[in-house]
């Protein structure tokens, strides 16, 4: 990318996108001692402790929920989808600022997002997976799942292609593949690097293995550089599509709530809005503990919290949609479930929704907020609990009073329904320490197109550079 | 013979060791033979030493084992092996069993094919003739029987609901002595004893309910002229009081028959004729004979009800009163004397209940010789005699109500048996007592302390389907046989009498009462069989009895055994007897009432009924305290809150339940709950409001104190929200605005043009059958009874209370109740929603793997193979009538279940969505018939479980393209509309909009 060897014209009044005073030696050699030389220390392993017993309690609650049926959990007839349905979009959602990082931004060629985009990937990556948990854990019966994945079964019989369900299956799958390849392209060269500063046999073995014999020549370098640009370019349709797809699975049925056109834009703009918090809740601690905060500097967190600005307003105009719909369409059902949220039994999360994610984002207006980690931490912590929120008020106040009143009833989640919930938070997170832990989260490549090139004459010590900075 | 084994382990070892066959001498041998000569080996043949000497030994192989000393070890192992062999065989000896195979099938048995019986459920107020329904020999569904008169092919939920009582793991299943195992025939000689000693039956005491089996009755006779002394009390724990009435009326017990399709105005004064009522479903039949759609609008009937506790007949009235019970019959009074009828004189009433008298005389006085006054068998005898004294005066005698002789006429009336009968087991008089299918225990009235008057009884002989709360205070327990295993007889309400047949034998140790009251004759081991038989026999006398017996068998029904008919008259000094009974005091009033579902607790264990939602309430697995919102709200209580009943000194913690239509500073508390002992299913549920009642007010009285106590106890109510919403669900209108503009509900009919329906995909054509379904409001009662029926048909999972707190219940088919109007007395509309077989099924695109479709009929069908369990299709219906097994809900363990399951329907696992599917299976078998006889399906062939129970014929299932059947002509009714059609879903099913015809002059001022 040689573009991006050009300065970006910096505003006085922005941070710069990487702390001054850093070149290629210091790059390679901060990123990669997270790996190969930060110790093992204790409040990481309190934390990775922490974060592994989520992860036991989200195993201990699916073999429960295998061994019972979905029983467990809260849903009745009318709610027949509730947490797994809500968890599963909005971890998806969340997926979704780590796509838009790389390949959006990247084709933008919004060179701020270096630095954290490798990180944002690998959180789409745990997202998806955590996403993709609760569709197929969610059936009546999880071990019939694979059924909705088109496979030449001996009884010729196929998914049921008009199914909102299959076109998920579809987008999410393929999002994960483009996503996991985007990723694992970026990450050759650094596994390179990493192989190659490596002192452990263990560690030159495997990096070597995923490094697929990187050796940096030209001709690498080119295929890569277009490998990465393709992909980039897939990815792009994915971001919006994906969600998109997801907000089928409700724009589709005819539930009222559900039954509207304004949902694939809304979902879209609300998944980078989740997406963006829950890059800024895991960047600020990450950056203060690994000592990264050169490379992710105010700057990115700056730019994250302006773009949540305006995809809370984005989010803001679909709700202010949805109600004007529902009065416009004349339909006795929509009105009543728009009634039915602003004062309703489920009312103070409708009205918790439209705080959390909507009247917090605007306190990034305030310069003194941007560029507060803490309060960035806070108000990203918040609008994750917003969007969860809205996926919580779009499937369960929409389903628990819908047609006919004889049947409406209420969804009250249960002991497992939680544990689920904190379960997938506890394996993302855990996805996520080991990440840290044993990949480089920054990516070396790219954050050394923006640090100032060396001396033009590089001298024999530059060009055995790996070997001197293991030596400092 | 030696066992193979051993052989082969010869075989093997003998190899080496045998010395060599000469074949030459095998062959003269063979050769020397005559005849026929079998051989088993070449050894045999060639009479080797060898051979002969093998044969001589009884274990060849084994035998120097014997005859060496034996080692320790060898010791240990033997004694150690014939140990464990005793073991085997040493308990019992097993008694031949030899399978013999269909080779020679039983005459009409063909596997897969049900046969039919007709028998009869004693019930009380009489039996409901019944066809059931069997698999192989084991019943497993109950229909009507169209030939008895109580039935008239329709069942109520308490027929549907028989066959899971036949099947009950917790029945009684042995005789028990003292809580321990016995025999029949140790009781029989326990019996022996008790008739030897008897004497002239001095201190034999018998209860039981009141007789409806003219064997039974004669068997008690017989019994009586044997030993004279002995003393029976009949009791019905729910009791009623018609009796009572007809004799003060008319000085002489008269039986009551009311013809309501022949009444064009009819009062009920707190009778629940269409629910609960002996005879409920021909009233129900002919009530609604004039108010369904098909029929003649311009003679629809009125019916006015005044009742203290909302009842399915209150909620279907024009006009419904809630008052107290006892202001029930002041208003009776009133309206005597606005008739000019002399009732002993009528109190000051309210002036809204002065002016509802007023119009309503005026009404009844229109129409003379075409009205019913009916009063409620919990309303004291003088309301009966009072409605006699009307009816008479109105000329409905003979026309609209007919009286008859009683069966039991000639039996002693004792208001108070069980009163009596403690009171003579207080005075230790009692010696022996036998207690034939009753649980006075814990259903006598509560001051009479039962249980403590019967420990004073030295010999007591408990009979019952159960070991309840009686049996557990009695030495012996006699298991009663049920009804679908029993031979007996019964009368129905108006006197028809029928066989009861079984239709399997006994499961357990079950005993009728037949046999039990044989116990104590000369020939004590009779079969039922043999004893119904010969009292038919000598009654019918004729020499063809045979063919009268097999005839009678086959139809369920004896012809021409109603109860004569009588005239009657009004006795000279009614008036001056029927004296007012004492002004309704103040206060809180408190009325029992059997519970819709468990009825006096007899059907407690039954998990159908259980989870069966009270018509009015929709609550299941327990009582309540029914509270008027204004009741309620003055008392500063709230559904679910516990409160501390105090009645007499008497006190019970029950849950609230506020009820639109009770009526208020009236309390009813329901009967049947409460339970103690008797089964897993009744245990824990609900509380015992017996313990309140008390033996001379035992329907209702005042003096009710509610206190609240703190905590709650959660209900499963099964439909949280009873409005509307203004929503056009339920359409409705009165007769008056629908003869004046008869294209009313046009806008609601289905709009079937392309440019209407908005869909760019072409119609199905349907070249072959079109299944539809017609369901008329104006008919539905909200009787529950083809909830159970589809339960029984289907194969549907009971989930339990926790489960329908969650909102899980399975029922394919639920009755919605929404109320109308004033909160404290609403108008309540009943609609059966069950699968609509939308033409455009919103749950068929949405399902991911196709395992719900639409066949070529019309029908929406689920495939339960196929059904991971998204769930999305339950999302997608605008209904809500899919159910899905979010547990594993089916009982896949209890064995005595197993035979009561449908073999045509497949019983669900976890994990799978089902919905109601039109009773495919009976479709499917009818049209298998059809195409072997090579027609299509005539109209009414299939008849779906609902529509087939249904005592109103309500439900409506045939085919849209034959342009003769009854479903087409009800679909294009004036009346029809379809729920949801702005959906475009185009649903198989429609309704027929309800149109009530009340009367001007009382037209609610709002």
């Amino acid at each position: 990318m040689s573009s991006r060897t050009v300065p970006i014209t910096e505003r006085a009044d922005n941070p710069p996108v990487v702390a001054p005073g850093h070149d290629y030696r210091s790059v390679t050699q901060v990123i990669s001692d997270v790996v190969l030389e930060f110790p093992l220390k204790r409040d990481w392993l309190i934390g990775f402790g922490i974060v592994a017993f989520f992860l036991s309690v989200l195993l201990v609650a699916l073999l429960y929920l295998v061994l019972r049926g979905v029983g467990i959990w809260g849903i009745n007839i009318p709610v027949a989808w509730g947490f797994a349905i809500v968890n599963f979009v909005w971890w998806i959602g969340i997926g979704h600022a780590g796509t838009l990082i790389s390949a959006i931004l990247l084709l933008m060629k919004q060179d701020w997002r270096t630095s954290i985009n490798r990180f944002a990937e690998a959180m789409t990556l745990f997202a998806v997976i955590c996403a993709g948990l609760f569709p197929l854990a969610h059936t009546g019966r999880p071990w019939l799942s694979y059924w909705l994945f088109p496979y030449p079964s001996t009884m010729n019989m196929w998914p049921q292609p008009r199914s909102p369900l299959i076109w998920d299956v579809f987008a999410v799958s393929t999002y994960f593949t483009v996503s996991l390849l985007f990723w694992y392209v970026g990450l050759v060269p650094d596994l390179a690097t990493l192989r190659d500063r490596a002192r452990k046999r263990w560690q030159q073995i495997v990096f070597g293995i995923f490094a697929l014999g990187w050796t940096g020549s030209a001709r690498h370098w080119l295929r890569y550089e277009m490998a990465y640009l393709l992909l980039a370019g897939l990815a792009t349709p994915l971001v919006v599509s994906v969600h998109t797809v997801v907000s089928f699975d409700f724009a589709v049925s005819q539930v009222p709530g559900w039954h509207t056109t304004i949902f694939p834009p809304y979902f879209v703009a609300g998944a980078i809005h989740s997406g963006f918090a829950m890059v800024m809740s895991l960047a600020v601690p990450a950056r203060a503990y690994y000592g990264l905060r050169d490379f992710i500097t105010m700057r990115h967190l700056q730019n994250m919290a302006k773009l949540m600005i305006a995809t809370s307003w984005i989010v803001a105009y679909g709700y202010i949609m949805e109600i004007f719909m529902a009065w416009y369409s004349g339909g006795q059902a929509e009105w009543f479930m728009v009634v039915n949220r602003m004062t309703g039994p489920y009312a103070p999360l409708y009205w918790l929704l439209w705080l959390t994610n909507i009247f917090s984002a605007q306190l990034f207006w305030f310069k003194g907020i941007r560029t507060n980690t803490i309060a960035l931490f806070v108000l990203s912590i918040i609008i994750n609990v917003g969007m969860w929120l809205e996926r919580v008020v779009i499937v369960i106040t929409s389903l628990h009073r819908d047609f006919l009143p004889s049947s409406w009833a209420m969804f009250y989640p249960t002991f497992w329904d939680w544990a689920t919930y904190l379960g997938t938070i506890g394996l993302f997170l855990t996805l996520m320490f080991l990440f840290m832990r044993v990949l480089p989260a920054i990516s070396m490549t790219e954050m050394k197109a923006l640090v100032p090139p060396p001396a033009p004459l590089p001298t024999r010590q530059e060009t055995v550079g790996h070997e001197m900075s293991v030596q400092t | 013979m030696n066992s193979p084994l051993v052989q082969i382990a010869e075989s093997v070892r003998g190899a080496a060791s045998r010395p060599k066959l000469d074949l030459e001498a095998v062959r003269a041998k063979l050769a020397e033979a005559r005849g026929k000569r079998f051989w088993r080996s070449l050894e045999e043949i060639a009479e080797t030493p060898e051979f002969l000497a093998w044969l001589d030994d009884e274990f060849p192989s084994r035998a120097q084992d014997f005859r060496n000393a034996a080692s320790r070890r060898d010791v240990l192992r033997l004694m150690g092996g014939a140990l464990a062999l005793a073991g085997l065989t040493g308990c019992t000896k097993q008694p031949p069993e030899y399978i013999v195979p269909y080779v020679r099938q039983p005459e009409d048995v063909i596997p897969g094919k049900p046969l039919y019986f007709a028998t009869a459920m004693p019930f009380r107020g009489g039996a409901v003739g019944l066809v059931v329904e069997s698999h192989e020999g084991r019943p497993t569904k109950i229909e009507g029987n169209p030939q008895h008169p109580a039935s008239l092919g329709r069942t109520l939920a308490w027929q549907q609901a028989a066959t899971l009582d036949l099947y009950d793991p917790d029945r009684s299943q042995a005789v028990l002595f003292r809580g321990r195992i016995s025999s029949w025939g140790k009781f029989l000689g326990a019996a022996a004893e008790l008739r030897e000693r008897a004497g002239s039956g001095e201190g034999i005491y018998f209860l039981s309910e009141p007789l409806h089996s003219p064997t039974l009755i004669a068997q008690r006779q017989a019994l009586v002229n044997r030993l004279p002394a002995i003393r029976w009390f009949e009791y019905d724990a729910v009791g009623q009081e018609a009796a009572a009435g007809a004799r003060l009326a008319f000085g002489e017990p008269v039986n009551t028959v009311y013809l309501f399709e022949r009444a064009d105005v009819i009062l009920s004064l707190d009778a629940d004729f269409l629910g609960s009522m002996a005879g409920s479903i021909p009233y129900a039949r002919g009530f609604i004979s004039r108010r369904r759609a098909e029929a003649d609008r311009s003679r629809i009937n009125r019916l006015y009800v005044v009742e203290p506790a909302p009842t399915i007949t209150g909620d279907k009235a024009d006009h419904r009163l809630a008052v107290k019970a006892s202001e029930v019959e002041g208003i009776a009074r009133a309206l005597a004397s606005q008739l000019g009828v002399p009732a002993g004189g009528a109190p000051g009433l309210r002036p809204e209940l002065e002016h509802f008298a007023r119009v309503v005389a005026k009404d009844l006085q229109a129409h003379r010789s075409a009205c019913v006054v009916v009063a409620g068998e919990q309303q004291p005898a003088t309301v009966h005699a009072i409605a006699h004294a009307i009816n008479q005066a109105l000329g409905n005698g003979g026309a609209t109500v007919l009286y008859s002789e009683r069966a039991d006429a000639a039996a002693p009336v004792d208001p108070q048996p069980l009163r009596t009968l403690a009171a003579e087991m207080n005075a230790g008089r009692v010696r022996t007592l036998f207690l034939l299918g009753v649980n006075p225990v814990y259903n006598a009235p509560a001051d009479l302390q039962f249980a403590r008057a019967l420990e004073k009884v030295p010999l007591r002989i408990h009979h019952g389907s159960h070991q309840d709360e009686t049996a557990a205070l009695c030495q012996w327990h006699v298991p009663e046989a049920h009804f679908l295993e029993s031979w007996s007889d019964a009368v129905a309400w108006d006197g028809t009498a029928c066989i009861i047949q079984p239709l399997i034998a006994p499961i357990y140790e079950g005993k009728t009462a037949h046999e039990m009251l044989a116990s104590l004759t000369d020939n004590p081991d009779q079969s039922a069989y043999r004893i119904v038989k010969s009292y038919w026999q000598a009654r019918h006398g004729g020499p063809d009895f045979e063919q009268a017996w097999q005839q009678w068998l086959h139809d369920g029904v004896i012809a021409n055994t109603s109860f004569r008919p009588k005239t009657v008259s009004v006795r000279a000094d009614f008036a001056a007897r029927a004296q007012a009974s004492p002004a309704p005091a103040q206060g809180l009033e408190i009325v029992f009432r059997p519970d819709p579902c468990v009825w006096d607790g007899r059907f407690a264990n039954n998990a159908w009924l259980q989870e069966t939602p009270k018509p009015h309430t929709k609550l299941t697995w327990d009582n309540a305290v029914c509270l008027s919102p204004a009741t309620a709200q003055r008392l500063g209580v709230e559904n679910e809150d516990m409160v501390e009943l105090r009645y007499r000194g008497r006190v019970v913690h029950a849950p609230v339940w506020t009820t639109p239509g009770q009526a208020n500073d009236s309390a009813s508390v329901f009967l049947g709950y409460g339970r103690r002992r008797g089964g897993r299913v009744c245990e824990g549920a609900g509380y015992d409001a017996y313990a309140l009642r008390t033996s001379d007010q035992p329907h209702f009285g005042h003096g009710l104190e509610i206190r609240k106590i703190g905590g709650r106890r959660r209900l499963a109510c099964t439909q949280d929200h009873s409005s509307i919403e203004g929503r056009e669900i339920v359409l409705a209108a009165t007769n008056a605005e629908f003869l004046a503009n008869r294209r009313l509900f046009e806008h609601k009919h289905e709009k079937t043009s392309e440019e209407e329906t908005l869909t760019i995909y072409p119609e199905w054509p349907y070249t072959g059958y079109k299944w539809g379904m017609a369901i008329d409001l104006n008919a539905c009662i909200g009787c529950n009874s083809c909830v159970v029926a589809c339960v029984a048909e289907n194969n549907i999972a009971v989930v339990g209370k926790t489960q329908v707190l969650r909102g899980r219940e399975m029922h394919w088919l639920r009755i919605d109740r929404y109320f109308e109007g004033d909160l404290d007395n609403p108008r309540t509309y009943f609609q059966p929603m069950l699968c609509q077989q939308c033409e455009r099924a919103p749950c068929e695109p949405v399902c991911p793997v196709a395992a719900t479709l639409h066949n070529d009929e019309g029908l929406s069908q689920m495939v339960y193979n196929r059904c991971v369990g998204t769930r999305y299709c339950s999302n997608n219906c605008p209904y809500k009538v899919r159910r899905f097994n979010f547990l594993l809900y089916s009982d896949w363990e209890t064995a005595s279940l197993e035979p009561l399951r449908n073999p045509d329907v497949t019983v669900r696992s976890r994990g799978v969505m089902e919905k109601c599917s039109f009773c495919i299976q009976r479709i499917q078998e009818a049209k298998i018939e059809a195409e072997k006889q090579e027609r299509v399906v005539h109209d009414g062939e299939i008849q779906t479980a609902c529509q087939q129970a249904c005592p109103t014929e309500a439900i409506m299932f045939g085919d849209l393209n034959d342009r003769s059947s009854r479903v087409y002509r009800l679909h294009q009714n004036e009346l029809n509309y379809s729920v949801l059609t702005e959906l475009g879903t185009r649903p198989r099913i429609k309704y027929m909009a309800e149109l009530r015809n009340p009367n001007p002059e009382l037209e609610r001022r709002s």
